[in-house]
């Protein structure tokens, strides 16, 4: 067997770890780090459950191995609230409009709306509904999610005044 | 779903991997690996070595050279679609990949994974035949260019040598007045096109069609492009008869592709709505650009 020693910051932590060359980043994160959170859903880049932000930049972690993610920043769901437990303005948002109901897609949508909101604060409707289409979910129709989605822009876009 | 044993490769220069695509036998050439891990999860592909290529930075590059765009074949699908010099220069390289999946998958895979990976319906083989692309290769014996035209050797097999690496690709650069546009149909929004069409053309002030270049995927394992309807376009109007003229030549095309989904005659028809439509832009667009 084929093992690397790895070194990754998760959510501002270092870790360093023994990882076979064919564990996927998404394994690697619920298994090795016990950070399950990740959600595995098709584990062939279908659904976006898995997305984490690999150096900023959302990915798919069932689509990269965890030794391509060596020296790498990476932030998950555990990643996005505050240390002392408050939220996120964008998780805050979705608890206000109920953007989620059985929250198995939840993790990769939030990581996938936080690229987007880092870059832009205005998003029009159907830009975050194109930014959401590498994210099935099959409870809330996406409704409630836009809104979310919507809202902590305004709410980012007001703490800026 | 985990993939099969292998053994990892992280070349940092690209002699490295040269040496290790001469030395290797049933290796895999990971690039943004979002069409080879799926594969690989399913074990529809089973390497005994995988070369991961994302740290051999000098294939990751896009720039302007002469009249023609160099894109290096590790450059990330999102870098070219947000390039600025890629917006300015081939705007129809910019407006393809508004269809090309989605954001996550764009910040991963790679113009030359896709090219190598080769499918049909991709819109990158297809926008670099409309760009009469060249794409370089490279072997420890040297480097040779490969027209796009000759690029597919089979279904989604590349003209590539066991002991080759695709660098890159050069794209023409149309003049500034030129008209474009990209077309696809797909069932949702990021899916691999179903038919998609790309349109460059230059018009002569009194609108008459100068140069013309029209490349269909989901035709065939290699992109089509309309040769004899363009040379035959050449100095008509660019108006409803041209627009007829082309339709007739797809409507003759032989052999268009099936699957369990989608017949041939829906290909043909879609090819044919598809190509009406882009041509009406890229009419507009190089009317526009030359008043």
């Amino acid at each position: 067997m084929d093992f690397h020693r790895i070194k990754v910051y998760v959510n501002g932590k270092a870790y360093e770890r023994e990882v076979e060359s064919r564990r996927t980043l998404a394994d690697f994160l619920r298994m090795d780090l016990s950070l399950t959170g990740t959600h595995l859903g098709c584990e062939h880049g279908v659904c976006g459950a898995c997305t984490v932000l690999l150096n900023g930049s959302s990915a798919r972690a069932c689509l990269t191995l965890a030794v391509q993610a060596d020296q790498c920043e990476i932030t998950t769901i555990e990643g996005l609230a505050h240390a002392d437990g408050t939220l996120s303005v964008l998780q805050q948002a979705f608890q206000e409009c109920h953007g989620l109901q059985c929250g198995f897609c939840t993790p990769g949508m939030l990581t996938t709306l936080t690229e987007l909101l880092n870059e832009n604060l205005s998003p029009t409707e159907s830009q975050v509904r194109e930014a959401i289409t590498g994210n099935l979910c099959r409870c809330t129709g996406y409704q409630a999610i836009v809104e979310a989605a919507l809202l902590a822009a305004q709410k980012l876009r007001d703490q800026r005044v | 779903m985990k993939p099969a044993p292998f053994i990892y490769h992280r070349p940092q220069q690209l002699s490295e991997a040269l040496d290790l695509v001469a030395q290797l036998d049933n290796y895999k050439i990971i690039a943004g690996g979002q069409s080879l891990m799926p594969m690989m999860n399913f074990r529809f592909v089973m390497p005994d070595h995988v070369i991961d290529l994302n740290q051999v930075t000098e294939l990751n590059h896009i720039s302007k050279e002469n009249q023609q765009l160099h894109i290096g074949s590790m450059t990330r699908q999102q870098a070219i679609y947000s390039s600025a010099l890629v917006q300015e220069h081939i705007p129809l390289v910019s407006q393809a990949y508004s269809f090309v999946s989605h954001r996550q998958i764009r910040n991963r895979g790679t113009f030359g994974g896709s090219l190598c990976h080769l499918d049909p319906s991709s819109e990158q083989p297809c926008f670099t035949a409309a760009l009469d692309g060249v794409i370089e290769v490279a072997s420890q014996s040297g480097k040779r260019e490969i027209p796009i035209a000759h690029w597919t050797a089979m279904y989604m097999t590349p003209d590539l040598a066991p002991n080759e690496i695709m660098l890159g690709a050069k794209l023409s650069i149309w003049p500034k007045t030129h008209g474009w546009s990209f077309m696809e149909y797909s069932r949702r929004h990021g899916d691999y096109a179903i038919v998609g069409v790309a349109v460059l053309v230059n018009l002569s002030v009194a609108s008459t069609i100068e140069r013309i270049s029209i490349a269909l995927c989901g035709i065939d394992a290699a992109p089509v492009r309309l040769l004899n309807t363009e040379s035959a376009l050449i100095n008509q109007a660019a108006d409803e008869s041209a627009i007829r003229m082309a339709l007739g030549d797809i409507e003759k095309l032989p052999n268009i592709m099936e699957d369990a989904l989608n017949t041939s005659d829906y290909r043909r028809h879609l090819a044919k709505t598809l190509t009406r439509r882009a041509l009406l832009e890229a009419f507009e667009r190089a009317k526009k650009r030359i008043s």
